[in-house]
């Protein structure tokens, strides 16, 4: 059996594609023609343009069908799979509930004199971010957001005080590497202050760090720019509950 | 434009859930009186006509307010203590005094005897300079609309941009205007609910918004006057009265001439964990400044649809319309100017989805004949699927012009996908006008029977919302917040955001705004 595939219109092997853009341009014949030319770029074969309307007097809208001429083998997609699954808020809920046996309590904060809480707030708060609900909306989780500007001395306390199962901190301000120092500030003080298996899980979340410095900076895990609240409540999951559970 | 009645709603049993939203509010609206806030008292400062931002971006009105309420407290309102410092140094306006002040150079105290009476009618002349620019811009915007004339239709078409960039967000805002759109809403970028000072200037970057400032409602206004002028209709503006800011931001809205802003009476709190009293005290305050300012004030209900089940939770929105329209009333606003909220969440797999739409829509419509209700597109619900998002949409405008609601806001079939591109905005534009052109009429021959399901399921989400107020009214409505009654999130009185912001007034409190406003018919 061929691995190999092309798209289903209504015939096998057909290779139809049904494609729709806007092209700033006023429509004319022109447009029409430069809307065709793009498509036989992108690899469509004997490409129809079936729509086109302007849309104020700068820009048109098209909609053009044609056959891909491109070929996929099967055998040769790789995919690089998140070394956790994503869950959604029932899913997570229900394994904190089995799993955990009673609320997962995360302690975020924006650290050093970082007054964007913009990050956190995306991740935490229940308005969210990207149609998706924040760590407030899951019921199984406790949150504690402790806002801008926190000191990490008080950090620490208020996640020994809260018994925190993981800390969450952003960081948008980089300015002279404040980001860089304030985790490895904030990282060093949890050390300092907890010793090894009592310590709260370390998330760090900015638009600036490379994914891969955890090690460095002293924390289980970087976010960067596009995380939304799924991806950490189903890490804070995966960490705390089912890696756990598999140990 | 009184809506005619197609529901037969019990008449004991809406005047019922009135007079329980009234005593549910009451000791609230008790609490707004008796308290003051930093922002209230800043929106005083920029109302007597003080702008402008130190180096560090920290606006004056902020800087000023701090040293005061350092000194001397916020309990007795600033404008006093402020204007004696005026009346007694050498500082030609607020402006020099706020830089003394930063320097350290100046020392507040709370005026006695005559030196009160001169501060205190000093200040009253400067706010009054305030409201007479608000005065004008409410007079220049109905000889707008007696020059221009209003959307000849109805629903208003409401819009959204949201670059980040001001600069940007003009072109986009004209070309949506002469595509079709009535209303234009400024999308605030992410986080500035939670800034406790309005960010100064033009801005040019924003989180997947615009900072809404003095100077971005100025150049939004002014270039939408343009193409109002150009396209025969007048084109309204909305922004964000809410957050920690929602005084100041009302006053700068006033005194620019938006048209419309986004003012819930608990969406800060259940939302955005803003301190319960920090908010019904900003926001009384801030919906006296809409009521003179003319201003069409839009409510949050939808939020709730986003968080609860939009079938289970549907008598939560009654419930919350109910205790806005108090709110609103109580401060001034009346029916016209109020722009109660609710939307089309109801997953649209549940069986007879689309006519427990129409049932709650309608249910609105009767409950506020006179209210412009504005009703919001799905969000929950929509996939990636562009294609059943675009059929959804269509449903969703069908549902608001057969209940006849007054604005509609345009779904996008690529919400929670993408902010919406050009084409996005015009299929959805598109989609708006074919169901306006086809079935505008529709609201004369829609009769729902009075013993059909959508009577039914109106009649129970009132009995529901009825029932709700009743316990909201024997538990407090500060502690049905606090339980977790609205919007699932449970937040106390003595928690949240912006509490060391608040005081109680004292007997010598005094502010000139709230004087004024006090003055001018308000019913308290």
């Amino acid at each position: 059996m061929s691995q190999i595939v092309r798209p289903y219109g209504d015939t096998t092997g057909d290779g139809m594609v049904q494609l729709s853009f806007t092209l700033p341009v006023a429509h004319d014949k022109r447009a029409e023609g430069a809307a065709l030319q793009l498509a036989s770029k992108m690899g469509l074969d004997g490409a129809m343009l079936v729509h086109a309307k302007p849309i104020g007097t700068g820009h048109t809208f098209f909609v053009v069908y044609g056959a891909a001429t491109h070929l996929v083998n099967l055998d040769e997609v790789k995919v690089v799979e998140r070394d956790y699954p994503i869950l959604g808020p029932k899913e997570v809920n229900e394994a904190i509930k089995a799993g955990l046996g009673r609320k997962l309590c995360v302690v975020g904060a924006c650290i050093g004199t970082d007054a964007h809480t913009v990050g956190i707030d995306a991740i935490l708060n229940i308005k969210g971010v990207a149609g998706e609900k924040g760590l407030e909306y899951y019921r199984e989780l406790r949150v504690v957001n402790l806002g801008a500007q926190v000191a990490v001395p008080d950090l620490v306390n208020r996640a020994v005080d809260e018994g925190a199962d993981a800390v969450l901190v952003s960081q948008v301000v980089t300015q002279k590497d404040a980001h860089l120092h304030n985790t490895r500030e904030m990282s060093a003080a949890f050390r300092e202050a907890l010793p090894p298996g009592k310590r709260p899980l370390l998330v760090i979340g900015g638009p600036r760090f490379d994914e891969h410095a955890a090690d460095e900076l002293g924390v289980d895990r970087i976010f960067t720019r596009g995380t939304t609240p799924s991806d950490v409540a189903s890490y804070l999951v995966h960490r705390l509950v089912t890696s756990k559970e598999a140990a | 434009m009184t809506a005619k009645p197609l529901l037969p709603l019990d008449p004991d049993l809406v005047m019922r859930a009135r007079g329980l939203a009234g005593r549910a509010g009451r000791p609230v609206v008790d609490l707004a009186r008796s308290h003051t806030t930093v922002s209230v008292e800043r929106a005083t400062l920029r109302l007597a006509g003080l702008t402008g931002a130190d180096p560090e971006g920290i606006p004056w009105v902020n800087r000023l307010a701090d040293a005061v309420a350092e000194q001397v407290g916020i309990e007795s309102g600033i404008a006093a203590s402020i204007f004696h410092a005026l009346n007694q140094g050498d500082y030609p306006d607020l402006t020099r005094l706020a830089h003394a002040s930063a320097a350290g150079a100046v020392t507040f105290e709370a005026p006695q005897g005559k030196a009160r009476d001169a501060a205190r009618e000093r200040s009253l002349a400067a706010v009054q300079a305030g409201f007479d620019r608000i005065d004008a811009q409410r007079g220049h915007r109905s000889q707008m609309v007696r020059d221009i004339g209003d959307p000849p239709q109805r629903p208003w078409i409401y819009l959204i941009v949201a670059t980040g960039d001001i600069y940007e967000d003009i072109p986009q805002a004209q070309s949506a205007a002469k595509a079709g759109a009535d209303i234009i809403a400024v999308i605030r970028s992410t986080g500035q609910s939670l800034l406790d000072y309005v960010p100064e200037g033009a801005t040019r970057e924003g989180f997947a918004g615009t900072y809404a400032t003095g100077e971005n409602f100025r150049l939004m206004r002014a270039a939408l006057d343009e193409t109002s002028a150009e396209i025969g209709r007048y084109v309204r503006l909305c922004n964000y009265a809410s957050g920690l800011c929602m005084p100041e931001i009302a006053a700068l809205a006033g005194m620019n001439r938006l048209d419309m802003m986004l003012n819930d009476c608990m969406y800060g709190i259940l939302f955005r964990d803003i301190n319960p009293i920090r908010t019904f005290v900003d926001q009384r305050f801030s919906r006296q400044i809409h009521a003179r300012a003319g201003i069409i004030i839009n409510t949050g209900e939808d939020n709730y649809l986003t968080t609860a089940d939009a079938v289970e939770a549907a008598h939560t929105v009654t419930v919350s319309q109910l205790l806005n329209e108090y709110f609103a009333h109580e401060a001034g606003l009346p029916d016209e100017l109020l722009g109660l909220g609710h939307a089309f969440e109801i997953n649209p797999e549940v069986p007879e989805s689309f006519r427990m739409e129409l049932a709650h829509a309608l249910l609105a419509r009767q409950l506020f004949p006179d209210a412009p209700l504005k009703w919001m597109p799905p969000t929950k619900h929509m996939t990636g699927d562009v294609f059943r998002g675009n059929l959804l949409d269509g449903f969703f405008n069908l549902a608001g012009v057969m209940t006849g609601q007054s604005i509609l806001l345009v779904g996008m079939m690529t919400e929670a996908v993408v902010t919406p591109w050009l084409s996005d905005r015009d299929i959805a534009l598109q989609n708006v006008r074919y169901v306006l052109s086809a079935a505008g009429g529709l609201t004369e021959d829609f009769r729902p029977p009075p013993d059909g399901f959508i009577a039914n399921r109106a009649n129970q989400v009132l009995g529901e919302a009825v029932d709700l107020l009743e316990r909201i009214e024997a538990d407090g409505l500060l502690n049905a917040i606090a339980d977790g009654t609205f919007g699932i999130m449970k937040r106390p009185a003595d928690g949240g955001r912006g509490l060391e912001g608040v005081a109680k007034r004292a007997a010598d409190y005094y502010n000139p705004a709230v004087e004024l406003l006090n003055g001018e018919g308000t019913r308290s």
